[in-house]
């Protein structure tokens, strides 16, 4: 199995060797994709055939690649943990790939480094050393990084690069030291050395820190979360798509492989604690944003973080959990963070297609330039609408059922124990219920701006239904996260594997039968999507009775009622644009309430004195305060250093020679003064 | 191996470090040369020594390298240079002289604290050569920086090579190769330095680097 592994993996680095000359002859792009779909397909079969297996925790077989670093051979493993967010990267990379080979992509700069951007997060994922794993990590970053700057002739996308590639090299700046602190006190870089020897004290704690900054980093948790509202837009579409439904994912695998396997078992409760804080925080923050911004794919890119801020909470939980010995609250936790993880990569993918069709079809992003599309493109509507729903979490669909399973786990954090903990779990319950409603309101004004009412421009207007190829491309995820939403039972039960990785074997996964359990013991809530769709449906069927009955009159078609507004002249075919809800109008009532505080919202007015006659405005803005707190001191720390290696330049030879010198005697020095001691 | 040879050894690295000091502490152009040129020969020396006690053959054409191109060839064509510059008289004026020998001896100091107790498993001839030859590269780097005049630097680089021919023949088993190559290296580095004096020469008027300083376009000018 790991030999075929190594094979798909070297199939996609072969098409992304071929991509280059590819790109440019007419059907080479179709090619590179339809090979990405057949080598994500592969992957899905090997993921799902090692879960079903029940590829044993930690002692499962080692693959050592003839090649790898200079001090051994590079390792491939498929433990649980792996099998898991390999399918999660299987599904989400096939129907990418999908997409894009029904949707050709515009520039041939993105064709060669989409197969070697899925091989680097497959390597990733199934690495079984230090070193493997950051190959494939930092091949991931790189490649991703080449795909969001294919586009460089805007200078807004090159900058959303520049901030990109840096943030990517602060991931890997903190994570090399992670591992090698790991590996240091290990003596190896085998996963399985590093498992024998679990870090403890300050070296455990650096580790956390570490991890978390790197890991954290590239999956968009605040307050490093900055790069994902402008990278996402600059990306062609299915390229978001797969940054946010699985570089994200692969990010928090790196997280939760890090922090919860091979740091040991033995960590004390409070590890969980700032998985717990920065994952609330940044859940709360991107909710909030995603119902402030008016660019499709930001709004999206803001959800994404919102959602990355739940599963960190989830693995918080189980870390708390874990550390106070309660081992069937750990399970429920990571398994509501590994389900979570799945789901969303799903219909973030979904919604980030559609976002993609839209932007093909009616030629914009903003949600300020679309409107009405459900008359023009029901299809896409229809899959937008089921990912909106599942986003939104709303039962049966499959937000909702890792949501709940995750606030499960929040509520159940009284039973810790520990006081201050118990304070942190109410307060993350809330932040976590206040940023999933918060979610469903940014999800309702996305689908009401963008396919509701009437088009807001003649280009919109002029919109039309994809073609038959790309709208299986959004069919197939729509009836994957209906799937996933009506079966998450069987879903964590396939995940047990990773589970029993996470946290040992003795941990079960919190699902019966079909059936989600919220809790331990017999009295514990449970969730039954299938009995609620039923319910749902006899409910929606009486309603569609009992109206039928009161009302037997066919169904007409009148005029639209225009709210009140007088009827619009002729030259405004579209209706008046001001009679129609805006973006920044429905943002409103959330900006100004917890805008201000949160996001430095500002709102003016500027009115004209009497006798002037410029016409009056009104300007709303809002910045996130990350901008202000890590990314513009950063960039400030770097014109400082900057500054100064300048003056370095202006030394003379014997300085410069004095400098080397110094170097060398005080290196010496250091050297004499180790051996004294 | 008996106590003459390791004294013999000690000797002859001990010499090369004193003449390091000495070029070190001389302020005449001419006189920097000639203490090179004394410092190239002890180094032949040292390297056939090495060669007899060591029964290694081909330490004897490292030995002769030294002596044809250190203390004959180099030497000569500088004071050619000298000479046809019009050097004779020029002195030195950089870091004062007793405190250039006291920062030798920092140096020296520090160098023989660092690699005693590392080579402590070492043979004892190796240890005390490497130590003598860290000294003689850490002076020869010491005097590239105290000095202003181009021919001094140039000297100061050729005495740092010294110290690493020095701690190369000390140590058994060098490849002829790689010590034909270093050879091969400071004749280029010198002919490049040489051509280097002259360019300057020819600009500036002067063989002090610092008019260099000058002409980079980006400093006050």
């Amino acid at each position: 199995m790991l030999t075929a592994l190594s094979l798909v993996l070297a199939a996609l680095l072969l098409l992304a060797a071929a991509g280059v000359p590819l790109a440019r002859r007419p059907g080479g792009a179709r090619l590179v994709h339809g090979g990405c779909v057949g080598a994500c397909l592969a992957l899905v079969v090997l993921a799902a055939w090692a879960l079903l297996a029940g590829a044993g925790g930690s002692a499962s077989a080692v693959l050592a690649l003839p090649f790898g670093p200079p001090w051994g051979r590079a390792l491939l493993a498929l433990d649980g943990l792996s099998a898991w967010f390999l399918l999660l990267l299987g599904v989400t990379g096939a129907m990418a790939s999908l997409y894009a080979l029904a949707h050709p992509a515009a520039q041939p700069g993105a064709v060669a480094p989409y197969p070697l951007f899925l091989g680097g997060m497959a390597l990733a994922v199934v690495a079984a050393d230090g070193f493997t794993l950051m190959f494939g990590f930092e091949l991931m970053s790189l490649a991703s990084w080449a795909l969001v700057a294919a586009d460089h002739s805007q200078a807004e996308n090159r900058r959303a690069a520049r901030l990109y590639l840096m943030m990517a090299a602060l991931s890997a700046a903190c994570l090399v030291p992670a591992f090698g602190l790991l590996a240091g006190h290990a003596g190896g870089f085998s996963f399985a050395v590093l498992r024998a020897a679990p870090p403890t004290g300050w070296l455990a704690g650096g580790v956390l820190l570490l991890g978390l900054l790197g890991a954290g980093g590239k999956a968009g948790l605040a307050p490093l979360h900055v790069w994902l509202p402008l990278a996402h837009p600059a990306a062609p579409s299915h390229v978001s798509a797969l940054m946010s439904g699985a570089m994200t994912k692969v990010a928090l695998y790196v997280l939760a492989r890090l922090l919860l396997d091979l740091c040991g078992p033995a960590q004390p409760l409070w590890w969980g604690v700032p998985l717990l804080v920065v994952g609330a925080c940044s859940a709360v923050l991107g909710a909030l944003r995603a119902n402030l911004e008016d660019d499709t794919k930001v709004l999206l890119a803001c959800s994404t973080i919102e959602n990355v801020g739940l599963i960190t909470i989830g693995l918080g939980l189980a870390l708390a959990f874990r550390g106070a010995d309660l081992g069937p609250l750990a399970a429920l936790a990571a398994g509501a963070a590994l389900l979570h993880a799945l789901n969303h990569g799903v219909f973030k993918t979904l919604l980030f297609l559609v976002a993609g069709s839209v932007l093909h079809s009616a030629g914009s992003r903003r949600l300020d330039r679309l409107g009405g599309l459900i008359h023009a493109m029901p299809v896409t509507a229809g899959c937008a609408l089921v990912g909106i729903a599942a986003a939104a979490s709303l039962p049966p669909l499959s937000g909702f059922a890792s949501e709940w399973l995750l606030l499960q786990a929040l509520l159940a954090g009284w039973r810790t124990g520990d006081i201050g903990f118990q304070v942190l779990a109410a307060a993350g319950t809330a932040l976590a219920a206040m940023a999933a409603a918060l979610a469903a309101a940014a999800m309702v004004r996305l689908f009401g701006l963008v396919f509701l009412g009437r088009p807001r421009t003649p280009r919109g207007a002029g919109a039309h239904e994809v073609g038959r190829l790309e709208r299986w491309a959004l069919l197939i995820p729509a009836g994957l996260t209906l799937l996933l939403g009506l079966l998450p039972g069987p879903l964590l039960g396939l995940a047990q594997p990773a589970l029993s990785v996470l946290l040992g074997s003795a941990a079960t996964a919190p699902a019966r039968g079909f059936a989600l359990l919220g809790g331990t013991g017999e009295a514990s809530a449970w969730y039954l999507p299938l009995a609620l769709l039923l319910v749902l449906a006899a409910a929606g069927l009486l309603v569609a009775l009992a109206v039928r009955a009161r009302s037997p009159l066919e169904t007409r078609r009148g005029p639209v009622w225009n709210c009140g507004f007088i009827n619009p002249p002729d030259y405004l075919p579209f209706g008046d644009p001001l009679s129609q809800p805006t973006a920044g109008g429905i943002a409103q009532p959330l900006r100004r309430m917890l805008g201000t505080s949160l996001l430095a919202a500002r709102e003016g007015v500027d009115m004209p004195r009497p006798g002037e006659t410029r016409a009056a405005g009104y300007t709303a803005s809002f910045a996130d305060p990350a901008f202000g707190w890590v990314v513009a001191p950063a960039a400030r720390l770097r014109d400082a250093v900057a500054a100064r290696c300048d003056r370095l330049r202006d030394f003379s030879i014997r300085r410069c020679l004095s400098l080397g010198f110094g170097a060398l005697l005080a290196l010496l020095a250091l050297l004499a003064w180790l051996e004294a001691h | 191996m008996g106590k003459l040879p390791y004294d013999i050894a000690h000797l002859l690295g001990g010499a090369m470090l004193l003449l390091s000091f000495v070029l070190l502490y001389q302020r005449r152009v001419q006189a920097v040369i000639n203490a090179f040129g004394l410092q190239g020969g002890v180094l032949a020396l040292a390297a056939a020594w090495q060669a007899w006690v060591q029964g290694a053959p081909e330490l004897y054409l490292t030995a002769l390298i030294a002596f044809v191109a250190k203390a004959l060839l180099i030497p000569l064509a500088l004071r050619a240079i000298v000479r046809r510059m019009n050097l004779h008289r020029s002195v030195e004026t950089a870091l004062g002289i007793g405190a250039s020998m006291m920062a030798g001896v920092a140096v020296v100091a520090l160098a023989i604290l660092v690699v005693l107790p590392i080579t402590a498993g070492a043979r004892a001839i190796a240890r005390e050569d490497l130590a003598l030859a860290l000294s003689v590269v850490l002076l020869g780097m010491l005097m590239m920086i105290t000095r202003r005049n181009a021919i001094s630097q140039v000297v100061g680089l050729m005495s740092l090579e010294n110290g690493l021919v020095l701690a190369a023949v000390g140590v058994a088993g060098m490849p002829l190769v790689v010590e034909l190559s270093t050879a091969a290296l400071v004749l280029v580095v010198f002919v490049v330095a040489g051509v280097f004096v002259f360019q300057i020469r020819e600009r500036f008027d002067s063989v002090d680097t610092a008019a260099l300083e000058r002409s980079r376009g980006e400093g006050p000018s």
